[in-house]
């Protein structure tokens, strides 16, 4: 009983604090950058405002366009109940191990991309073609990085990885540390953050993520939004569960969910700060050094690999 | 009277369709009711094709002599757990096809539909006896049926020259292999040969390492040659797209795993004693293909074209997992090359069927928009809705997305893969999850292949003026049952493996034991599981409630206008992406594999093509030629005309052969 509510407990939390973290990250790249923030709660603000306004259908569209923002958003809600973000050994985590859930971002990636192709315009097929692009090139790194955590837990769910890694609590794995700069560049890229894509231009030259939902708009585009913004978090979650996983509480352990939740936002709070660094310090790449990038990324997670095989951990 | 045996039923399963391939040449001049009568027929006879294999898994194999026309060589019929399973997958896949036959061959003119009924339940003749044989002899002559049968299917359309090139392209490199194969069973069968070269000789023949890996190769270069595997591919890609589209879909679907299927019987149950390098090898020669065909299908402009070079991908994956089960084996980790082997049989099943499925479907968009170019394709799914949604069921499951069925095969291979360290030999344990990397490059490439595929040709706008119109009712009901058996495989894969069990247990001795319906958990459910029923359930709730609040809070009208685009008030068909600038990237990135050649069409009328050459042509197949083409030049020489000198050569001839005997 206890673990069906952190199943609930969990998803609710991932749901309602994506626009958060979003908003964290705005303001503190606002900061960073001179700029005077909006505000913690924009997200919030605009999340409803799109949800009020009517949403406008492109002509010439099928339904595959109007299905797409609702299958994004339920996408990400089943991957919210399964990551362990604040527990583990949710009830509903067997279901999909690491390998499905990249299946799982990869299906909705695949609508996203169909959905803009099925605007028929330049810009949709442009971004789609982006997209695809990167996603080819980044889900090697990401699978190699992956890899590594499980060679070493003997497990691909996540979470008898967390399980086993925080029983080795303090023990330095030389892997881990290759594995962990590969998923973060995966993760730069595969959530249109900047140096591969930019979330804040309207630039034909620049964008991906952006010109496939180009025609989206109300109650549409905000789901999209917000479900980018839950990718966003799940990756951090997945990435703070592989390489800092101290501090998740096992799922139905009441007593201990007080410390969980204090190192969650312990850890999202350092997390959304490396990102606004980097998003900072950073330029956008050109989109032909974008492969380059990932090369860099696989060729991480495969040292990873290799140390692992090395030196046996 | 004796009992009826699975064997007896495969038979009578295949004597029928010899049956109805006579019947419909009889029929051939009443085209409604000739195709109307022998192609559900035909779905009878593979229904029960399959259920003879799926009994076989069951029952003890059985054996049936037939003395043929020689006394010595007598045919001979086995059927056991392996070729069971390819009967299933034979059975299944050839009543879908037929019943999308049925609606689709109905326009032939008469002569063309005789000659079609003959062919095309001679290839499935074919295939089916090659499952079942069980001496060379029967072997070879059924793997001639089918591929005689298949190369008049390829050139049906044998008034265009493309189609001539196709097919002799085609019956060239299949008589190779052919040839090869002969060689690789004389070898295990020794002088058992002359006497057919029974299966159950070769299974106890002890040969020496060099001549079992002798055998390997030659069986292997022969099996490789029909699957399509680098560098004998060549003919795939002609030949696959020339054929009409119900033969396209047999010939991927279920002509391709008879190669799969030889090499599981020659690897596994003739050779027991592997040497170590076999697995290696062909796990690399199944990534390079794998990789190769990908970037190839995602660059094609035709659809039948993309699938062609799709299905060598396929088989490169396929044998990416025999090669995984190889090593294990190698090194005794039998229920490890368990797993790999499951891996590969579920998606050579998985195969089967979302590619038949999409052959189909390209076939439908051929009869109704009059062309498979997808530059002049475009907003299918208005036009032909039920269709778009088969073929969209099918892009998913090919493009490896979970919950369908291509996930399922591919999620175990990465399970065998991540089994590696249990591997004594530390080089290889480390070096194969980069071969699990490679995997999944091309898994995602495919993804990309086949996004270009569904949304070049089934989305955005019509890029020409078409009378586009949905298929038929026979036509749509086939891709129906075919994107239902995508979604079965996907959600029930503990089933399968159920039914895999014995086919495993006959090759390694070793099998997963059954699985629950709802959890797939093939090692333990410490290290890994997934379950596709939740997910999909998961999916479906969610999607559910995210409608019913959004439209309860914030349900209103939708309006529809025309698209926004940035403001940019121009939007014509051609500002879409062409099929190959969908693929610009790839073509950049990986431009040392592709030969590009831009080229000036026309000087009238400037236009840049774009053309692709296949690098095996240009640097193994045409100095092949080359030097072929020397060689013969050289030899005119000895040909002077004067009886004198050639008296001379028939004297030297002697002279050498005397000293050779001596």
């Amino acid at each position: 009983m206890a673990a069906n509510l952190f199943q609930v407990l969990q998803t609710l939390l991932v749901l309602l604090l994506a626009p958060l973290f979003a908003g964290y990250l705005q303001n503190a790249r606002a900061l960073l950058q001179n700029r005077r923030p909006a505000g913690i709660l924009q997200p919030y603000r605009d999340l409803l405002r799109l949800f009020h306004k009517e949403s406008i259908i492109a002509e010439g569209t099928s339904w595959l366009f109007r299905a797409t923002p609702y299958l994004l958003f339920a996408a990400m809600w089943l991957a919210a109940g399964i990551v362990p973000i604040l527990a583990t050994a949710l009830p509903l985590a067997p279901a999909a191990d690491v390998i499905a859930l990249v299946g799982l971002f990869a299906l909705a990636r695949v609508f996203q991309v169909l959905a803009a192709m099925d605007t028929g315009t330049a810009f949709g097929t442009l971004g789609a073609r982006r997209e695809m692009l990167v996603a080819a090139m980044a889900e090697p790194a990401l699978l190699a990085a992956l890899f590594t955590a499980s060679l070493l837990s003997h497990s691909t769910s996540l979470s008898s990885i967390v399980d086993h890694l925080e029983s080795l609590r303090f023990a330095l794995h030389p892997s881990m540390v290759f594995a962990a700069a590969a998923f973060f560049m995966v993760l730069l890229a595969e959530n249109a953050r900047i140096p591969v894509d930019n979330p804040a231009t309207h630039l034909e030259l620049t964008m991906i993520h952006e010109a496939m939902i180009l025609e989206y708009s109300g109650r549409h585009l905000a789901l999209v939004e917000w479900a980018a913004q839950i990718k966003l978090l799940l990756y951090v979650g997945i990435g703070i569960a592989l390489f800092l996983p101290w501090g998740i509480a096992p799922a139905g352990d009441l007593a201990a969910l007080p410390a969980a939740a204090f190192w969650l936002a312990l850890k999202l709070l350092a997390a959304g700060a490396v990102l606004a660094v980097i998003e900072t310090l950073l330029a956008k790449l050109r989109l032909f050094r974008a492969p380059e990038f990932m090369a860099t990324a696989f060729l991480l997670g495969v040292i990873g690999l290799l140390s692992y095989f090395m030196l046996g951990a | 009277m004796t009992a009826v045996l699975p064997l007896d039923l495969a038979m009578a399963a295949l004597l029928s369709w010899l049956g109805l391939g006579l019947l419909g040449f009889a029929l051939g001049g009443y085209q409604t009711l000739a195709c109307r009568a022998v192609f559900p027929l035909s779905t009878m006879g593979g229904l029960l094709l399959a259920a003879a294999g799926l009994w076989a898994s069951t029952a003890t194999p059985d054996v049936l002599q037939i003395s043929g026309p020689f006394p010595v060589l007598p045919w001979s019929f086995r059927l056991d757990p392996l070729s069971g399973f390819f009967l299933i997958l034979l059975g299944l896949l050839a009543a879908a096809v037929s019943v999308f036959a049925t609606g689709y061959f109905r326009p032939l003119p008469a002569a063309a539909l005789r000659r079609l009924f003959l062919q095309y339940q001679g290839f499935l003749l074919g295939m089916g006896l090659v499952l079942l044989a069980d001496n060379a002899y029967t072997f070879l002559v059924a793997w001639e049926i089918m591929a005689i049968a298949s190369y008049f299917l390829v050139v049906t359309e044998h008034e265009e020259e493309g189609s001539r090139r196709a097919g002799f392209l085609y019956l060239l490199i299949a008589h190779l292999g052919a040839l090869a194969i002969l060689l690789g069973f004389a070898v295990l069968a020794g002088v058992q040969i002359l006497q057919g070269g029974s299966f159950a000789a070769m299974m106890q023949a002890q040969l020496s390492p060099f001549w079992a890996s002798a055998a390997f190769l030659l069986t292997f270069f022969g099996f490789g040659a029909k699957a399509g595997l680098l560098p004998l591919h060549i003919w795939l890609p002609e030949a696959h797209p020339a054929a009409p589209a119900p033969v396209s879909a047999l010939m991927s679907g279920a002509m391709l795993q008879t190669a799969f299927y030889g090499m599981l019987r020659v690897d596994f149950l003739f050779l027991p004693q592997a040497a170590e390098w076999w697995g290696p090898f062909v796990l690399l020669v199944g990534l390079a293909s794998a990789l190769f065909a990908v970037l190839f299908a995602a660059a094609q402009t035709d659809m039948k074209r993309l699938l062609a070079y799709s299905s060598m991908e396929n088989m490169g994956l396929i044998m990416v997992a025999m090669g995984l089960a190889l090593i294990f084996r190698a090194h005794g980790l039998n229920a490890l090359a368990a797993l790999a082997l499951i891996a590969a049989l579920y998606h050579a099943l998985n195969h089967a069927f979302f590619k038949s499925l999409l052959f189909l479907g390209s076939g439908s968009v051929l009869h109704a928009a009059g062309t498979v170019a997808m530059d002049r394709l475009g907003g299918l799914i208005q036009r032909m809705p039920q269709t778009a949604f088969f073929m969209l069921v099918g892009v998913l499951a090919i493009a490896g997305l979970p919950p369908l069925n291509g996930f399922v095969s591919e999620w175990l291979l990465l399970q065998a893969f991540l089994l590696a360290p249990a591997l004594p030999q530390s080089t290889l344990s480390a070096v194969l999850p980069l071969a699990a990397s490679g995997v999944v490059l091309s898994a995602a490439l495919a993804a990309y292949a086949m996004v270009k595929f569904y949304g070049i040709s089934f989305l955005g706008q019509p890029r020409a003026h078409l009378p586009v119109h949905e298929t038929g009712r026979w036509e749509r009901s086939a891709m129906g049952l075919l994107a239902m058996a995508c979604v079965a495989l996907g959600l029930f894969p503990g089933v399968l493996i159920g039914l895999l069990d014995p086919v495993i247990r006959e090759m390694v001795g070793q099998g997963l034991g059954q699985q629950g319906w709802l959890w797939l958990t093939p090692v333990s459910a410490q290290r890994a599981s997934y379950s596709p029923v939740m997910f999909l359930f998961g999916i479906a709730l969610a999607l559910g409630v995210a409608f019913v609040l959004v439209w309860w809070r914030f349900g209103r009208p939708l309006r529809r206008a025309g698209v926004w685009a940035c403001g940019f008030p121009l939007r014509t068909a051609r500002m879409q992406d062409s099929p190959l600038g969908f693929v610009e990237p790839l073509l950049r990135i990986f431009r040392p594999v592709f030969q590009l050649r831009r080229e000036a069409l026309s000087t009238a009328a400037p236009r840049l093509g774009l053309q692709l050459g296949e690098p095996v042509t240009a640097y193994l197949y045409r100095p092949l030629a080359a030097t072929a083409a020397w060689l013969s030049a050289q030899m005119v020489r000895l040909q002077q005309g004067r009886i004198t000198v050639y008296l001379l050569y028939s004297f030297l001839t002697l002279l050498l052969l005397l000293a050779l005997l001596r």
